[in-house]
């Protein structure tokens, strides 16, 4: 199929509608609400069924009670919608319900702002509900990823039975780009959703739930959900390096579009001798820690600086991947406000002058 | 006109508004109150902790048709049952202002918006609904009167209505809601005259303006009186 400009929101929107996922619930909210404003118009072309719910707790229960069909379901927010949604995604990894929810984060905490942020990676990574679960998350940095991760992302929702995030920071939902949709959609075959409610016609009554009030059946939910997170750390495990080279002295780790600015970044620093290399983590659970830990403690490398659009996040999982090993240094800026190349250069430049110590700096908190 | 009437009935100082989220959230630029912020539709029950524990301070929320119908359905619903002596002041204009245009609780039969762009369709989505109606029936007395903004003399109706609401609050008689018509120019895609004609035509036929409660009528009245 030919490349066509879109709006990020509305990329997203159309791969999950190639995806199969025609049942869709929502409620305002920017940086977003295209997504809405898209599939409102085109599910009716495609028999799927839109609704706008009176809030985010419904819309939570909609996808679960959707979910419950067997049918591929859809919603999409932005923060203070999401945090809204954490029970009802609790509830569904209890169940072992499949389901995609895309966060396009804008700045919080609270009602924050509209601007684009990524201070929601503890809420989406570490499991903003209650109780023993994790989503998957994915985190495109280009609206092109961002169609191809959708579609993935309804495929990993039924292959794990659970909930996928797609985690965009807000100018994954606003820019445009081109992107390529492909001809026809095919994924890898599935097991049959002998788990859906569909009437018990030629089998026993089934029930969905998540709640098992004798311990020792909880604890044994508990147990197969943490074996299919194990096995994601096995499968799901997706990052991209970015000019990583033995010659580099600082390793980047950055996620979604900061990822972008990081390589501008290392492509100015290059022709003034700095060898710089971005590792990009694209699943953020499960975390590339195996992958990341091997590229951050190659020879030449100095010291490693995490830059995200927060106050520091996930660059507690840097730490813990490379567990002391070299020094983990942070850089962000968070409300909505995106660092500039510039800025980011000058935390390089500053990494590489002071020719790091080992052991693990404090961190730089701006 | 909630600020006029603070001053007038010498409350202001004693005072704390609770902005919602929408267009007014910013709300607390315009008045010279204490003013708290609420998360999305939950205006009453932050005016309910705070009534509750100071009510001897006048309180109140300030609310779109979003925030108040949709996702705070509950939390209105409820405050009014207790009989919360707080204020509310209701701006129903048919529509999601602040994100942007898309279909309110409120939005008429028909009515374009981005998310109905060949109009509402009662079938899917419900009959718009009427807030003053659905609150009065409830038991509990209080005082629910509709009024709009578009021509002189409902702005002086709307000002005494508001007025009486606060006075209410001020004796500690009972919890008052205050449904105000208002326009969305932006939104609605008109000229500000033609959404004042709008209102007028399309609005407040289905919106009846009127007194639908008050602590002085009948507790099971359920008419404008
Ligand atoms: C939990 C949550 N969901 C959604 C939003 C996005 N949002 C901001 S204002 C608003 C509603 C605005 O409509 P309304 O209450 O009718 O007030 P108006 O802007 O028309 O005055 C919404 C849905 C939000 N801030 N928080």
């Amino acid at each position: 199929m030919a490349r066509i400009l879109m709006k990020g929101n509305e990329a997203i929107a159309e791969a999950a509608i190639r995806a199969g996922a025609t049942n869709y619930f929502c409620y305002p909210i920017t940086p977003q609400s295209e997504v809405a404003e898209y599939l409102v118009k085109r599910m009716p072309e495609v028999g799927g069924v839109f609704l706008q719910a009176e809030s985010e707790i419904a819309v939570a229960n909609m996808i679960l009670g959707a979910s419950c069909t067997g049918k591929r379901v859809f919603t999409s927010s932005s923060s203070p919608g999401i945090s809204l949604m954490q029970e009802g995604l609790s509830y569904m990894a209890g169940s072992q319900l499949p389901c995609v929810v895309l966060n396009i984060v804008r700045g919080g905490p609270g009602l924050g702002g509209i601007l684009p942020a990524q201070s929601d990676y503890f809420q989406a990574v570490k499991g903003g509900g209650h109780g023993d679960y994790r989503l998957l998350v994915l985190a495109p940095s280009t609206i092109q990823e961002a169609v191809d991760l959708t579609m993935l992302a309804f495929h990993l929702a039924d292959k794990y039975r659970n909930p996928v995030m797609i985690l965009g920071d807000g100018m994954i939902g606003q820019m445009m780009e081109p992107v390529e949709f492909p001809d026809s959609y095919s994924e890898p075959e599935l097991p049959p959703k002998d788990w859906a409610a569909t009437g018990a016609s030629d089998r026993d009554p089934l029930i969905i739930r998540s709640l098992f009030l004798d311990p020792t059946t909880l604890e044994e939910n508990s147990i197969i959900l943490h074996k299919k997170y194990e096995q994601a750390k096995k499968e799901e495990i997706r990052f991209e390096n970015y000019k990583v080279k033995p010659s580099n002295k600082v390793l980047i780790v950055s996620y979604g579009t900061m990822a972008r600015i990081c390589q501008t970044v290392i492509d100015d620093l290059e022709p003034e001798g700095y060898s710089v290399g971005l590792f990009r983590p694209i699943s953020l659970f499960p975390y590339p820690e195996v992958a990341l830990r091997k590229e951050a403690t190659r020879k030449n490398i100095e010291s490693v600086l995490v830059v995200e659009m927060s106050m520091g996040q996930m660059v507690e999982d840097v730490e813990k991947a490379v567990a002391g090993a070299r020094p983990v240094n942070f850089f962000g800026r968070t409300g909505g406000i995106v660092p500039t190349p510039e800025e980011v250069k000058d935390q390089i430049k500053k990494l590489i002058k002071k020719k790091s110590r080992r052991g693990r700096p404090a961190k730089k908190r701006k | 006109m909630v600020a006029e009437t603070l001053d007038e009935l010498n409350l202001r100082e004693r005072t704390c508004g609770i902005a919602p989220v929408g267009c007014s959230v910013l709300a607390y630029n315009y008045f010279n109150c204490d003013f708290l912020e609420a998360p999305h539709g939950r205006a009453p029950a932050l005016a309910t902790g705070f009534k509750r524990v100071r009510p001897d301070m006048i309180v109140f929320t300030y609310q779109g048709d979003g925030d108040l119908a949709s996702i705070g359905m509950a939390e209105i619903v409820h405050s009014a049952n207790r009989g919360e002596k707080f204020t509310t002041i209701f701006v129903n204009n048919a529509i999601y202002g602040m994100t942007g245009g898309q279909m309110a609780p409120t939005t008429l039969e028909g009515q374009i918006t981005t998310t109905s762009p060949i109009g509402r369709n009662v079938q899917q989505t419900g009959q718009p609904v009427r807030v003053a109606e659905l609150l009065s029936t409830l038991n509990t007395p209080a005082y629910i009167e509709r009024v709009a903004v578009h021509t002189p003399q409902n702005i002086i109706g709307a000002k005494r209505a508001i007025r009486k609401a606060f006075a209410y609050q001020a004796a500690g008689t009972c919890f008052s809601l205050i449904e105000v018509l208002s326009t969305c120019p932006t939104n609605w895609g008109l000229t500000p005259d033609e959404a004042t004609a709008w209102l007028q035509e399309k609005m407040t036929p289905y919106f009846p303006l009127g007194c639908f409660k008050s602590p002085e009528s009948d507790e099971d009245s359920d008419g404008p009186v």
